[in-house]
């Protein structure tokens, strides 16, 4: 299956490719920049091609918005068939509180600000939304490729409802009671799940496991919330240099002196390093804190599933210990062997599939660590060669005025 | 010739491991190779564009023959080299004096003796230290000084001053030389109000004792640049005394300096109400032009301070996550993952560091160059403002000439000879006076005219050193990044 999520926009061919939004004049954007933000979620577009024999077209699309992806995702955690699996984590919540911000700044300081300073915000400010758009959809995209991977999940009947069904899936946002209720659900589940895992496990296996992602996922959270604090500054230096250039613009051009020409030039390589540097940041956003914010979630489905197996097995010798009483007082005897024998299936299916999908979420992780890490690297090394040509042919032109 | 020496580097860049102390003792060179300024020497630039960079070795004869007004020329400032480093960005180049930029004309007043000394002096300001304690405690800094000028006594004086020794002497300068066009270097600021990023109001920030030791030096450095302060015997008292009497005025609370306030307040109650019939294009335009310089420097200042600011909270944070990454890396248990990411931990503690010298670059290369330059535009300011208090003093005279004439004749229609005689020798001082505020008017404008000129190729001068200077930084901190990262991706790829 090939999968390729997109935003869907009114007037907007329904092409895969919503990058040219890039080359659509800035008229265009700010309406569509306004309608957006008004709104609390935002349609996608799906598309997708499937070779399967169950899909009745080979290539079809829908729109869906972002609650229907945590029906999905919500759906699978519900369904107890798959209570062996590491559950895709769902995506987050698109975030355009930042932009929102801005742009309200923006539009209270238009009267204080010269034009050039207003269009280089409007500029920058388009260039941040189409950045959080990009990501956001990028998640959504990586949430349907895993189920789509999964060879059990890509089975599931509400994913081809999800895939197929043009019309509206009209689900609705949990409302406040079962909003309630699930706050309740969580208090229970976190209570339970410190119970179920005081309980030793036999299996070294999964005790190791067990050990290991509890620490696990509380360093990559640690370092998630690091890593979006570096690039925070990062950002914040790079509208520094932003100002910084031009100030100095305005003052080579006001400048009476020689200095004037001088000027002009650190105002112009300050505005090209300036974009070097909020790239690094956005870069470095994508491939460091994205990938850490990604395993924080895969990491806790993991430590979820763990928790259900932990919790199959409390139930498992729960039920041995009421089958061993009834025995005893030779009571219900084969009710309680019935149910013994359901939680020692249940039990035992959840850990064959568990270990497997531990192991595969180890290779995942080591895969996609490695990839970004590298990718990392690679993209540093190029804006840091990039700012260095820059600096040293401006340099090169300063001097040689002199 | 002049023999350019070459002063220890600027910290911060190179050496990061020397910053500390580097910082405390910056010094530099300034050589005046053949002549030093002397007042009735003009040189205006009023179309300042073409203005070429002050060289270093000079040869008076073009000037000579090029040169088509009278004969009392020009001499070529020679260009005290204020910040330090190499210069090989400023190549030694001939002036080429153009008959319409400078303005000439033979000075009547006194002059002072051409030296044709060569000279040089090397200030440092350096090793605060708390002296006293309690509610009397200062910090005393060295001040040490080496020069072979004549006007000296000796070839070396170390001497320890406190801050308000500083302040003491700006204010005594600022007495005689402000109000006859001189430009004189502001004092050195306590603190520092510093303007934060938008939301943030100003902060008044205590400056630390080494930016302070720094401030202090540039300051006195600015002060001996100009020949005829360099001359004046405060400053060779405060250089070279061991003992200097103590500047109780300059404390904001006593007495004098609640006189300076109020004087400060009907200056610029006057300002207003002076309405200066502007003759002379010239000031008319350098005024705006200093006007709009203020603006976009003190601009220019609050965004760089900002910088400072958010790198160094860059850096902070890039620490921070490297000690979070290395923990990560140690509970992964995957090896060459685990491996990976502890070197990526390391790669982030080193440009943590990299961050953090160049947040220092920022602020000790250009931050404090632009404050300097707002404080010493104020000082310009004031300067035009005297200019003008001089023109209304002249004025004045003239309306009370008038009035004393008007009178005059009044009385010899009335016929009173005895008032008569006081009334001719009153007309006569009033003549004599407005006679004199002409020539200090002339005089102040003269000056101002000189004094602008010089700031202007100062300006020119510093922005130019300076400027290239941090780009040489930022061009050794991408070159530190590249290098880095280098290292790391092989480790990055070997994770299998």
């Amino acid at each position: 299956i090939f999968l390729c999520v997109s935003p869907q926009q009114e007037g907007l061919d329904d092409g895969p490719d919503f990058l040219s939004e890039e080359d659509r004049g800035v008229s265009f954007f700010f309406p569509f920049l306004i309608s957006v933000l008004s709104l609390s979620s935002y349609c996608v577009l799906c598309m997708c091609v499937s070779t399967l024999p169950n899909f009745k077209q080979n290539e079809f699309s829908v729109v869906r918005q972002h609650e229907e992806f945590i029906w999905l995702h919500d759906s699978f955690v519900e369904n107890e068939e798959y209570a062996g699996y590491i559950i895709p984590p769902a995506p987050p919540k698109p975030d355009f509180d930042a932009s929102r911000e801005k742009l309200q700044k923006l539009g209270e300081g238009e009267g204080s600000m010269t034009k050039e300073e207003f269009t280089k915000m409007k500029q920058e400010l388009e260039a941040e939304y189409l950045a959080i758009f990009k990501k956001t959809v990028a998640m959504h995209e990586v949430f349907l490729c895993r189920v789509a991977a999964h060879p059990v999940l890509r089975k599931d009947l509400n994913f081809h409802v999800f895939l197929e069904y043009n019309q509206d899936l009209s689900v609705r946002g949990k409302n406040k009671k079962e909003k309630l209720e699930d706050f309740f659900k969580n208090v229970v589940k976190s209570a339970d799940g410190v119970l179920v895992a005081g309980v030793k496990d036999v299996d070294d296996f999964f005790e190791h496991e067990k050990t290991f992602l509890l620490e696990y996922h509380n360093r990559v959270k640690d370092a998630s919330a690091k890593s979006d604090r570096m690039i925070r500054s990062h950002k914040s230096a790079a509208d520094d240099i932003n100002r910084i250039a031009s100030t100095l613009y305005t003052l080579g051009t006001q400048d009476s002196t020689d200095l004037c020409k001088f000027f002009l030039k650190v105002s112009e390589l300050f505005e090209k390093t300036r974009k070097i540097e909020a790239r690094v940041a956005a870069d470095e956003d994508l491939k460091l804190a994205d990938l850490l914010k990604y395993y924080l979630r895969e990491s806790q489905a993991a430590k979820d599933l763990l928790y259900r197996r932990g919790r199959a097995l409390v139930d498992y010798e729960n039920a041995n210990k009421a089958l061993d009483k009834a025995r005893a007082k030779n009571k219900d005897v084969l009710q309680a062997e019935t149910t013994q024998q359901v939680c020692c299936q249940k039990f035992e299916k959840i850990s064959e599939s568990a270990k497997q999908e531990l192991i595969d979420f180890k290779t995942r992780r080591v895969a996609a660590f490695r990839k970004n890490l590298v990718e990392l690297a690679e993209l540093e090394l190029k804006h840091a060669k990039g700012n260095l040509q820059l600096l040293h042919s401006c340099l090169g032109v300063l001097k040689g005025d002199t | 010739m002049a023999e350019e020496r070459e002063p220890p580097p600027l910290p911060g860049v190179p050496e990061p491991q020397d910053a500390e102390d580097l910082f405390v003792s910056a010094a530099s060179a300034m050589e005046d190779a053949e002549r030093s300024l002397s007042p009735e020497d003009i040189s205006s630039s009023s179309n300042g564009p073409k203005a070429e960079p002050m060289l270093l070795d000079h040869d008076p004869d073009d000037l000579f023959a090029e040169a088509t007004e009278e004969v009392s020329l020009d001499s070529p400032e020679r260009q005290m080299i204020l910040s330090d480093g190499p210069s090989p960005a400023i190549t030694p180049v001939t002036i080429n004096p153009r008959a319409d930029v400078f303005d000439r004309s033979p000075d009547q007043d006194e002059d002072e003796e051409e030296n044709r000394d060569t000279f040089d002096i090397q200030i440092s300001v350096s090793d605060p230290e708390k002296v006293g304690d309690g509610m009397n405690a200062y910090m005393a800094y060295k001040v040490t000084t080496k020069t072979s000028l004549s006007i000296f006594s000796r070839d070396e004086v170390c001497v320890k001053r406190r801050f308000s020794d500083f302040l003491g002497l700006h204010s005594k300068l600022a007495s005689k030389y402000m109000h006859i066009g001189y430009i004189v270097p502001p004092a050195p600021e306590k603190s520092i109000v510093g303007q934060r990023l938008g939301r943030r109001s100003s902060a008044v920030t205590e400056l630390d004792p080494d930016a302070k030791a720094c401030l202090c030096c540039r300051y006195l450095l600015r002060t001996v640049k100009q020949p005829a302060l360099l001359k004046d015997p405060d400053v060779l008292q405060f250089l070279e005394s061991s003992e200097l009497p103590r500047a109780v005025s300059t404390q904001a609370l006593s007495g004098a300096g609640i006189l300076r306030m109020v004087n400060k307040a009907a200056d610029a109650v006057n300002k207003m109400t002076i309405k200066m019939n502007e003759s002379d294009a010239w000031f008319e335009e350098k005024q705006q032009q200093f006007e709009n310089l203020d603006v976009q420097l003190r601009k220019l200042h609050a965004s760089v301070e900002s910088l400072v600011f958010h790198r160094k909270e860059l850096s902070v944070n890039t620490a921070s996550f490297a000690k979070s990454a290395a923990m990560l890396g140690n509970s992964e248990d995957h090896t060459a993952l685990s491996r990976a990411l502890s070197q990526l931990a390391e790669v982030e503690e080193k440009i943590d560091q990299l961050h953090q010298d160049q947040a220092c670059a920022d602020f000790y290369l250009i931050s404090e160059l632009l404050g300097d330059y707002v404080r010493l535009i104020t000082a310009v300011k004031g300067v035009f403002d005297q200019r003008m208090k001089t023109w209304a003093k002249c004025q004045d005279a003239q309306v009370m000439l008038q009035r004393k004439r008007e009178a005059e004749a009044k009385l010899q229609h009335a016929n009173k000879p005895d008032k008569l005689q006081q009334a001719k020798d009153e007309i006569r001082e009033w003549e004599g006076k407005v006679q004199q505020g002409e020539r200090d008017f002339e005089q102040i404008s003269k000056n101002i005219r000189r004094e602008v000129g010089r700031f202007e190729k100062d300006r020119v001068k510093d922005f130019r050193v300076v400027i290239i200077k941090y780009l040489e930084s930022l061009v050794h901190t991408q070159q530190q990044l590249i290098k880095y990262w280098e290292a790391f991706l092989p480790e990055a790829k070997a994770i299998a």
